[in-house]
């Protein structure tokens, strides 16, 4: 009962907070606009995400890595036995919406430079094409080798750290694209991280390492 | 700016509710829901102020970058303590996981 009390006095107290500050906020909306031509591409979100705080991204791709290397530490992915029966249906429908839902992510991508789109929405729509396919239990998934998963886990956190360590060597400072191939780069980099961030979301659902990835000391 | 205040107000009140649910329910499935749910608000806020109705309604950029980087690791976040609450569960030798004080009544039992 204290404690509703407390919760129920801090939300009266960051309400009235957000109440005062609500017409004072000026944001960086003008900064980002006044920038906005240097940066390499139209769309002022993928602008922030991709040029103006390239740091922030480049993290947090490395987070979703280390959400995936964490689960596949921790367990093995549980593996049906007996063949489940799939309704005619569910495989009609995913034949129909993989190969659409890839289509649309890859639009989405190449979208993100001059309209709301990218990388993170592309990879959206392609771990839900994942998941769609691991839930059909398809038999071409269970073939696919760990090693290939593992390349194309890592290859969106390669290609960003890679194009940043590039920038630093060619100007001196990390993300700092060299003028007039910005646009090229970004979307070299959202590639990447969409193909692997669609890989990491249907791995997460997945939930463990593949089957055929046991390590010599036996973790269960 | 009354669509702006409301929006965060609602944001604030589903982050409230999710700080509560956090603290008070032991279960790990509520408590992941529960941060979930105060992440859903934070998000809200995020886009409502990123809102100037000011500036012949432009929108601020940051917010919705930081709100689409956001969403991304709360999902992996979710992902990864799911299943750490899977492992609980199978080390603990408990077929449901349960709240604080009736897993104290089952050692009870067992002694």
């Amino acid at each position: 009962m204290l404690f509703l009390f407390l919760v129920f006095c801090l939300t009266v107290a960051l309400g009235t907070i957000l109440c005062s500050s609500s017409g004072s906020i000026s944001g960086l909306a003008s900064a980002v606009a006044r920038l906005q031509e240097q940066s390499g591409v139209e769309s002022p979100v993928t602008a922030v995400l991709l040029n103006f705080r390239g740091y922030d991204t480049l993290l947090e791709v490395m987070v979703l890595l280390l959400a995936v290397i964490s689960v596949w530490s921790l367990t093995k992915a549980p593996v049906s036995r007996q063949k489940a029966e799939i309704s005619p249906v569910q495989m009609g429908v995913v034949r129909l919406l993989a190969p659409v839902m890839c289509l649309v992510a890859a639009y989405l991508v190449w979208q993100g430079s001059h309209l709301a789109g990218g990388a993170f929405q592309g990879g959206a729509i392609l771990g839900a094409a994942g998941v769609l396919l691991l839930v059909s239990e398809l038999d071409w998934i269970r073939t696919v080798p760990a090693f290939a998963i593992r390349i194309g886990l890592i290859l969106g956190p390669v290609v960003f750290t890679g194009t940043a360590l590039g920038c630093l060597f060619y100007s001196g400072e990390l993300l700092a694209y060299p003028e007039g191939m910005a646009g090229w780069l970004i979307l070299l980099i959202e590639t990447a991280c969409a193909l692997s961030i669609g890989l990491t979301l249907a791995l997460l659902f997945g939930g463990g390492r593949p089957e055929d990835d046991v390590p010599e000391g036996d973790i269960p | 700016m009354i669509t702006t205040l409301l929006y965060s107000l609602t944001g604030l009140i589903l982050f409230a509710m999710g700080l509560f649910t956090l603290i008070i329910h032991s279960h790990p499935l509520r408590k992941i829901l529960a941060v979930n749910v105060m992440a859903t608000g934070i998000f809200l806020i995020l886009v409502a102020t990123a809102y100037i109705p000011l500036g012949q309604g432009e929108v601020d950029p940051v917010p919705h970058a930081m709100v689409l980087t956001g969403i991304v690791v709360s999902v992996s976040v979710t992902a990864l303590a799911l299943i750490m609450a899977c492992r609980v569960q199978e080390t603990s030798n408990l077929a449901i996981l349960k709240g604080k004080k009736k897993v104290k009544n089952t050692q009870e039992t067992e002694t």
